[in-house]
């Protein structure tokens, strides 16, 4: 066996005369990151004992149930660990340059691995193989004198950080930390509460202690736009803690009568009401018979999204995020 | 009717269906015929109208409409059990290049259209394929497809060739089949599994090209490819996105690798107009969907109406209905061909309602631009038109780390399910949700993401759905119904029209609704359960049947006891 981390120190010497120009240009990235204020992207770390995390992609599939991965790269068998390390210490050496840390192309503008056809085809190094070694010259792509089986280590470590990629042809989930969304103006934001959402909502009664019941901005933020549970959809407690109320809804009969209660269903043909005791109530429907007229507690929310522009939502939010 | 013309019509009648012995083929001609009888091709006929000349069900009669039959279709390789579908044919067909372990989905659900031809209906869903008994449902023979895996949301349906059926896996294998017998010819892989494409059209024959489209969510070029209907060779294959230094719209794209991983996957089937030879489809999104990495350009050929020449393979014209998109809004939508006149002069033409929330109308010979409006009520990303007639997107709307809200949802005003028109009407029918989504942006990187990677996009709600009926002519809104307090979902499936004066469709309440064509108002319903397919029509034994599918369980619907002779 060779030794795993840190690579031979030959091909760290190859590193450095082979990229010459890019270790002026990794030095550069190193101290200029390619996203400030984020940190440069660590390279993938990734655990070939655990299921690759597109296993499960495919959408609506029975639960417990044991799935192969839905294309070849998720459903390639975990490689030999070790192989995988030292392929990860030959790539972080000699190809981070060009085709990044992440894999998703480097500042030399070597291309995204993780999409590459070529990489999407190869098996066990047979396609990357020649690539390394010259065959691609006259496309940008230099001849590396790398041993075969230390190239085929590098197709091995490619292979494990592509078998984690996400849904939808989506990359492999990253560590870094999630934009802050907080950009808005809270002054602005409170006005606007204020005139829009003040005959309703107070900062001193429903919305007490806002921010602390609902701790990230993003969250706190699709909650208040849509006027309840994240996601919009749902009954019950929403993610403010606050019980949200129902739609309800009162047909009234040709005779005068009238019934009220939670609405369950309608349509064109049919509405059905639950009542307080918890019984339920359907009644046909023909053309405007019964009369059917529904409150809508969300009414208000709906009628803001044709409106509300996107700088009236980061300042209420900026706002909103101050209801400690 | 006359009781003369009674006695005349019934032993032709007897003769036909005797003669018609079932699984028997079409002969590629009669796809040119106007939509009648029969429903031979994914749309019926070429013009994706989905409009049947038939009338026997019309907006008096289909009040009387009542089930003649239902079938619940199970997939898998053992078959059988959990319907009425039993007791048919034999064992399940089996085929496929797979091990064996992917999970078997029993209740997988009908999207595609089924085919109806000399009595016979040919029904799909992802790996799976049935001839039914049009009279009963029962089954004729069960074509299992063992797949390799691949994204299995969705099968469109068969394409048919005299006696040969063709159909897409998920897999990427272009399946031939013996209508008579539901046994394999061969089979061709059409896309890499590789790379990651997955495959839902419904192949659709034009002569002697089977024409083939596919998907693919990563990063990766896409194509149309038309096969030869008898070997499965190869004929043509054109790139939606330029490929090579120097092809058309690479100055679009930042650079031809960005160009090479820019998607425009034709994973719907398109139109074909005869006059012209030209093939007319659109394309899905560019990639990566949401993020940058695709420069400032307008991202060719993707979110496109494109026209092939069915003979040579070569794009005729383009018309982009996104230009540089940054929602996910494909427009791969079935388009509708139809002549009319506009600013006095008779016009040869080509409409799309798109995922975007806009509708256009182009010159289906030439590409040029007629008509764009907005059809969806909330649509909020547009900051008007262009001089070509394409929208000049508002990039406050990008997605954006602080959050955009958008409408519609990156689902769309529509998705794959197919419009329909009228020409008794001069109506375009398509259902129209208008959602609104929260589109925040976790990937800042300038290199972009990949696929539909780097946003979280929640829906926050909606406010309203409708069956939109559009004057093609000039974009106008003709009426829109509304599926009673929906805010963002409903009408899944998509529509058919007929001359009875009925544009069918699923609503949002689990029913089939039979409504209007001229006013949008409901006449008929049954409630089967959310409508997963678009419905069909077609006649058999004087009598007009409707077929419709929720979830995996067909609806044959008809007049128990019609007018004897046909009112056609």
């Amino acid at each position: 066996m060779r030794p795993r981390v840190p690579i031979p120190s030959r091909y760290r010497l190859f590193a450095a005369v082979a990229c010459a120009v890019s270790t002026v240009v990794l030095a550069h990235a190193a101290q200029t990151p390619q996203q400030p204020p984020a940190p440069p992207t660590p390279p993938p770390q990734t655990t070939p004992t655990q299921p690759p995390a597109g296993g499960r992609q495919g959408g609506g599939r029975g639960q417990g149930q044991t799935q192969p991965g839905t294309f070849p790269a998720q459903q390639r068998p975990p490689g030999d660990p070790a192989l995988i390390e030292r392929g990860r210490g030959v790539y972080t050496a000699t190809c981070t340059a060009c085709h990044g840390a992440d894999l998703r192309g480097g500042q030399l503008g070597g291309p995204n691995l993780l999409r590459s056809l070529v990489v999407l085809n190869d098996k066990e190094g047979e396609l990357i193989t020649p690539i390394v070694k010259g065959s691609r010259a006259e496309r940008g792509m230099p001849p590396l004198p790398l041993p075969d089986d230390d190239i085929r280590a590098v197709a091995e470590y490619i292979h494990s950080v592509l078998a984690t990629s996400g849904r939808q042809g989506g990359p492999p989930g990253v560590a870094a930390p999630a934009p802050d969304i907080l950009t808005g103006d809270a002054t602005a934001g409170q006005a606007y509460f204020t005139a829009k959402c003040g005959s309703c909502h107070s900062p001193t009664g429903d919305l007490q202690g806002l921010a602390t019941r609902v701790a990230d901005p993003r969250v706190l933020q699709t909650m208040w736009v849509s006027g309840g549970a994240v996601g919009g959809r749902g009954r019950g407690a929403s993610a403010s803690g606050a019980q949200r109320k129902p739609i309800t809804v009162t047909v009234t009969a040709p005779n005068g009568e009238k019934v009220s209660g939670r609405l369950v269903r309608i349509d064109h043909f049919i509405v059905t009401l639950a009542r307080d005791d918890g019984s339920f109530q359907s009644f046909r429907r023909v053309g405007d018979s019964p009369r059917v007229e529904i409150q809508d507690p969300l009414a208000g929310h709906k009628a803001l999204w044709s409106v509300l522009t996107e700088k009236d939502i980061h300042d209420t939010t900026a706002y909103l995020v101050t209801l400690k | 009717m006359t009781s003369k013309r009674l006695l005349y019509t019934a032993p032709v009648l007897l003769a036909s269906a005797m003669l018609a012995a079932q699984g028997r083929g079409i002969d590629p001609a009669d796809l040119l015929k106007p939509l009648g009888d029969q429903w031979p091709t994914y749309s019926g006929d070429y013009s994706g109208k989905r409009y049947s000349s038939l009338k026997q069900i019309n907006q008096t009669t289909v009040k009387s409409l009542t089930l003649a039959w239902t079938v619940r279709l199970t997939d898998g390789p053992g078959g059988g059990f959990g319907g009425r579908g039993g007791g048919g044919g034999g064992g399940v067909i089996v085929g496929g290049e797979g091990k064996g372990d992917w999970p078997i989905q029993p209740d997988g659900t009908i999207k595609g259209t089924p085919l109806m031809v000399n009595d016979t209906l040919y029904v799909t869903t992802p790996d799976n394929a049935w001839a039914l008994d049009a009279r009963d449902g029962r089954e004729l023979w069960h074509f299992f497809w063992r797949t390799r895996g691949g994204t299995h949301i969705a099968n469109r349906g068969f394409g048919m060739w005299k006696d040969y059926l063709y159909m897409e896996t998920p897999d990427n294998y272009l399946v031939s089949l013996e209508a008579k017998t539901g046994k394999e010819r061969w089979h061709k892989e059409i896309a890499s599994f590789n790379e990651q494409y997955f495959s839902t059209m419904a192949p659709i024959v034009v002569g002697n090209h089977v024409i083939a489209g596919t998907g693919n969510d990563l990063d990766t070029p896409g194509f149309l490819q038309s096969f030869d209907p008898e070997t499965g060779e190869l004929q043509w294959k054109l790139y939606t996105v330029p490929m090579n230094p120097g092809d058309p719209g690479l100055d679009t794209w930042p650079s031809l690798d960005a160009a090479r991983h820019g998607g425009a996957q034709p994973w719907l089937p398109g139109v074909y107009d005869p006059e012209t030879k030209l093939y007319i489809f659109g394309t899905g999104n560019p990639t990566p969907a949401f993020t940058q990495g695709r420069g400032e350009g307008d991202n060719l050929f993707t979110s496109s109406l494109v026209a092939v020449n069915v003979d040579t393979g070569k794009m005729a014209w383009y018309f982009q209905t996104s230009p540089h998109d940054m929602h996910d809004w494909d427009s791969a939508q079935t388009p509708i061909l139809f002549d009319a006149t506009v600013n006095g002069r008779r016009r040869k033409l080509v409409s799309t309602a798109a995922r975007n929330g806009y509708f256009y109308t182009v010159d289906r010979v030439t590409g040029e631009h007629v008509v764009t409006t907005k059809y969806g009520t909330a649509t909020n990303w547009g900051l008007g038109l262009r001089p070509d007639g394409t929208v000049k997107r508002n990039n406050d709307k990008n997605p954006s780390v602080s959050g955009s809200l958008v409408s519609p949802t990156p689902g769309g005003t529509i998705n794959w399910e197919p419009p329909a028109y009228n020409p008794d009407t001069g109506l375009f029918y398509v259902t129209e949700r208008n959602g609104f989504s929260l589109i925040y942006l976790t990937e800042t990187d300038p290199r972009g993401s990949m696929g539909l990677g780097g946003v979280e996009r929640p829906t926050v709600g909606g406010i309203g759905s409708f069956l939109t009926a559009i004057d093609p002519k000039n974009g106008k809104v003709a009426w829109r119904e509304q599926y009673p307090f929906v805010g963002e979902g409903g009408g899944g499936g998509g529509l058919l029209t007929t001359a009875g004066g009925l544009v069918f469709g699923g609503d949002a309440g689990g029913n089939i609704v039979a409504y209007n064509a001229t006013t949008g108002k409901p006449i008929w319903h049954s409630r089967i359960g959310t409508v997963s397919n678009p419905p069909i029509t077609y006649m058999l034994d004087g009598r007009q049947h409707l077929l419709v599918a929720a979830n995996n369980v067909l609806y044959a619907f008809v007049l128990y006891d019609p007018p004897a002779a046909r009112t056609r």
